[in-house]
């Protein structure tokens, strides 16, 4: 497997702001990655150095075996960009956008176009300023799929797209996916990464948390366990990794660590088990793990592994804000 | 993004003050106004004091006897120096006050009109197209509260320039320049402002963007120049069609007259009475005129860099080119008006000769120049621009993107520039040249003045140069480059009337220009024009490719 995007210790400041502080991020060909992280973490920054917009401070970047500062013009016929925020010409229409960006890019799949055009719902003649958020996120959207790029830089993509555009989108990735082309796809849309995203890197502070597949990233945190026992499964409290446990009856429920849940899982069979339901950490309780502490700054409890599930009861005590 | 401060008076400010009808809020909104122009207008009205009582000062050290005086009075009175100051009833008696009336008045009436069309559209469209004053529109206050607001505040700078003035110039203490006068001298001032603010509030109305809404109301202004030219020098009537010929004809410090304020006045109260009922006939946002549907897909010059940069420029240089074509052709009206009149007055012809050796025709010609390439030069800069605005709003970023270089994408802006530039010169020396040749009966003048027209382009090659490297460079400073029409203005104007060292006159690239068709054409300083504006825009593209993109 070749790499597509490779990133190491990439600085940029802005005067004094901080933005990029030795980021860390590495895209195989093929894949779709999910590049997750809060307003400000640095996600656009790092777009744009991958774009050579920006010149970085210090690191290295390679896209497609290149280097993006040099030889920019060169790396953009072969990718295509949507930006976060598109901003269109006031006096040219939607339709002649596109062609403008996609021609420019290199060439137009006139077939293509019209085809994303309809599935995507767009008035390819109304003028620039007509367009809604979302509209103009579509023009930007069409543009980039409409030409033949190996290689997707996709930032916040769908925001103010409405849940049905949303599947279209989501629906055009896959297709993407499945024609052998890269994604780079930076968004705050959870669901969207879990559906989407082979594999994730996790920045804040302009510095790369985590990064790794779901499954990897999964079995790095806790799942939360619940289940009904014969006889009152006595120990646990005794085991390594297992937290907030709550014992009611025959029912128990805790959080384990993912490395000691089959200790757990053991001890609880031994107990007779007659349900069970055991759930891994969504992407949002992931990313609720690194940023835990700002919550908790806000004045909001850092949740554990036992929030934002369907299971979930309310009323829970704070856990100890985990993974700091 | 860190949320931003929270507003200083939270207390539903709107609400008080000017009640609930459709006037509601405006108070508060004066106030905004004000406090949000606390920099813009003060330094705009210091300016304009600054320079006219310095002015003033200059003239009573450099005319001291009245044999002086008596012998510009003569000069003032050819038709260059008709056009280019004011009407002829003010030479009967040259002194230092009424010298202000006539040279300085018609050009600071420019500037005012200037600083109030700002003021204007500013205040209203600027807000609607930022999408802000929905913000504000939300709340309580009056669908026609903005523009009475801007007006309100047009009116309060326009009455402290007044009142500045008439204190400055009174306080000059110059035989002439009286209190009186001084005062009628401020108020006229105020008078032209309001006019073209009034004009403003009309244009603002009519289309969605700010920039094309100032730039309407900045043809009114140079058309109403144009026409107290052409009336000053030739037919009457026609400078009694323009505010700036009314403000000029108050006679101030010769004869007083404060009635022509009057005229001025109500001509802006009845554009104001306009500007009112248009607004509510439109959406918030929009212009008077719907917008309509366009292509589905582009044409084939649209994708290409250069094709694209027309396409985003083609407003700007039809309004221009209009605007230069009609500048050249009040100018070659007035030619021959020109020719007859001096035919009769030798003691001119002889003084003018004495100078230089030109005839009357030729250095009326080549004065004309000054106005028509400082217009040009204000169209270059605005085109030479182009790419930082659009990269401040953020259109940058997906075009450069894709596979458009850099270097494309801002040469193609440069070369619109420099080509539109010297097609401005070509409109205003053609259409000179043809009526001027008309006119005067002579057909070789019109490749004569076409050519002196054109020989400014080097000159506005360096202005593209000097806005280029300013964008390359120092993108935040690129405002910078209004200085070049500005100087150029000033000096071309200002130079010979207070007669500037040669050395001012060189700092700007349009006084190496040789004055075509008064003197003899030296191809040596436009070469080296050429070569300076090459080396400019080359740095300028340089520093543009080694910088960070601003982005949003």
């Amino acid at each position: 497997m070749t790499t597509a995007i490779s990133v190491s210790g990439l600085h940029k400041s802005f005067g004094r702001t901080r933005a990029l502080d030795g980021l860390d991020l590495t895209v195989d060909t093929g894949e779709v990655h999910g590049f997750l992280g809060p307003n400000g973490a640095g996600k656009s920054t790092t777009i744009r150095v991958l774009l050579g917009l920006l010149r970085a401070d210090g690191g290295t970047a390679r896209l497609l075996g290149k280097d993006p500062w040099n030889d920019a013009v060169e790396l953009h016929r072969r990718l295509a960009y949507v930006p976060g925020d598109v901003e269109l010409w006031p006096n040219l229409t939607g339709g002649e956008a596109i062609d403008l960006l996609a021609r420019l890019r290199g060439g137009l799949d006139k077939k293509r176009r019209d085809e994303l055009i309809e599935r995507f719902d767009l008035d390819p003649t109304k003028k620039g300023r007509a367009y809604s958020k979302g509209n103009r996120q579509k023009v930007a959207i069409v543009a980039a799929l409409a030409s033949d790029a190996e290689l997707l830089l996709l930032d916040e993509p769908t925001a103010g797209l409405d849940p049905l555009m949303e599947v279209v989108f989501q629906d055009v990735i896959f297709q993407a996916k499945a024609a052998g082309k890269t994604v780079l796809l930076s968004s705050h849309i959870l669901a969207q990464v879990e559906k989407l995203c082979d594999r994730v890197s996790i920045i804040r502070l302009g510095r790369t948390v985590q990064s790794g597949t779901l499954g990897e990233m999964r079995h790095l945190t806790r799942t939360t366990v619940e289940a009904e026992t014969e006889r009152p499964a006595t120990g646990l409290e005794g085991l390594p990794g297992v937290h907030d446990l709550r014992t009611d009856g025959p029912r128990v429920r805790f959080a384990v660590d993912g490395n000691h849940l089959d200790g757990a899982l053991r001890l609880l069979t031994e107990s007779g088990v007659r349900s069970l339901t055991s759930h891994p950490p969504t992407l949002e309780e992931l990313m609720l793990r690194h940023y835990g502490d700002e919550l908790a700054a806000n004045g909001h409890p850092a949740p554990g592994a036992e929030t934002g599930t369907a299971t979930a009861t309310t009323g829970d005590t704070p856990s100890d804000g985990a993974g700091r | 993004m860190t949320a931003a401060a929270p507003p200083r008076t939270p207390a539903a400010p709107v609400a008080r003050g000017t009640g609930r009808g459709t006037l509601a809020g405006t108070g508060t909104l004066i106030r905004f106004g004000l406090r949000r122009d606390r920099v813009r207008i003060p330094v705009w009205l210091l300016a304009l004091l600054l320079g006219t009582v310095s002015t003033a000062n200059s003239l009573s050290t450099l005319y001291t006897s009245a044999a002086d005086r008596a012998s510009t009075a003569e000069t003032m009175g050819s038709p260059a120096g008709l056009a280019t100051s004011g009407p002829r009833h003010y030479l009967t008696d040259y002194n230092f006050g009424s010298m202000m009336g006539h040279q300085m008045l018609g050009f600071t009436a420019v500037l005012v009109g200037l600083m109030s069309v700002l003021i204007i559209s500013r205040h209203t469209r600027a807000e609607e197209e930022t999408g802000r004053a929905e913000l504000l529109r939300s709340t309580v206050v009056g669908r026609h509260a903005q523009l009475a607001a801007a007006l309100s505040v047009a009116l309060v700078a326009n009455v402290a320039l007044a009142l500045l003035l008439a204190a400055g110039l009174s306080g000059l203490g110059i035989e002439g320049i009286d209190a009186g006068g001084s005062l009628l001298y401020g108020f006229a001032h105020a008078a032209v402002g309001m006019v073209f603010a009034a004009v403003a509030a009309v244009t603002v109305q009519i289309t969605p963007w700010a920039r094309g809404a100032s730039g309407m109301a900045l043809a009114v202004i140079g058309a109403a120049y144009v026409l107290r030219a052409a009336g000053d020098v030739g037919n009457d009537w026609l400078s009694w069609i323009s505010p700036i010929g009314w403000v000029q004809r108050t006679y101030v410090y010769l004869d007083d007259r404060w009635w022509p304020l009057l005229l001025a006045l109500a001509f802006a109260a009845a554009a104001a009475a306009v500007a009112f009922p248009l607004s509510t006939r439109r959406d918030v946002g929009a212009g008077l005129r719907p917008q309509r549907l366009g292509s589905r897909t582009a044409s084939g010059p649209l994708t290409h860099p250069l094709g694209f940069a027309l396409r985003l420029h083609r407003g700007m240089l039809a309004g221009f080119g209009a605007g230069l074509l009609m500048l050249g052709a009040v100018y070659g009206s007035i030619l021959g008006d020109a020719d007859d009149l001096l035919d009769d007055i030798d003691q001119i012809q002889e003084a003018l000769a004495a100078m230089g050796g030109a005839s009357v025709t030729e250095s009326f010609a080549a004065m004309t120049m000054i106005p028509v390439s400082v217009v040009a030069s204000v169209y270059v800069v605005m085109a030479a621009l182009r790419p930082r605005a659009e990269e401040s709003a953020g259109r940058a970023e997906p075009l450069l993107a894709t596979g458009l270089s850099r270097t494309r994408w801002a040469g193609s802006h440069i070369v619109v520039s420099l080509a539109g530039g010297t097609a401005m010169l070509l409109a205003a020396g053609l259409s000179f040249g043809l009526l001027g040749a008309a006119t005067t009966g002579d057909g070789g003048l019109v490749l004569r003045l076409t050519g002196a027209a054109l020989a400014y382009a080097p000159a506005l090659w360096v202005t593209t140069g000097v806005a280029t490297l300013l964008f390359g460079w120092y993108p935040s400073a690129v405002t910078v480059a209004w200085l070049v029409p500005v100087y150029g203005f000033v000096v071309g104007y200002l130079g010979q009337m207070l007669q500037f060292p040669d050395w001012l006159n060189n700092v700007s690239p349009f006084g190496h220009v040789p004055q075509l068709p008064a003197a003899d054409m030296n191809w040596t300083p436009l070469a080296i024009l050429t070569l300076v504006a090459a080396a400019l825009i080359w740095a300028g593209l340089a520093g543009f490719r080694r910088r960070d993109l601003d982005l949003k």
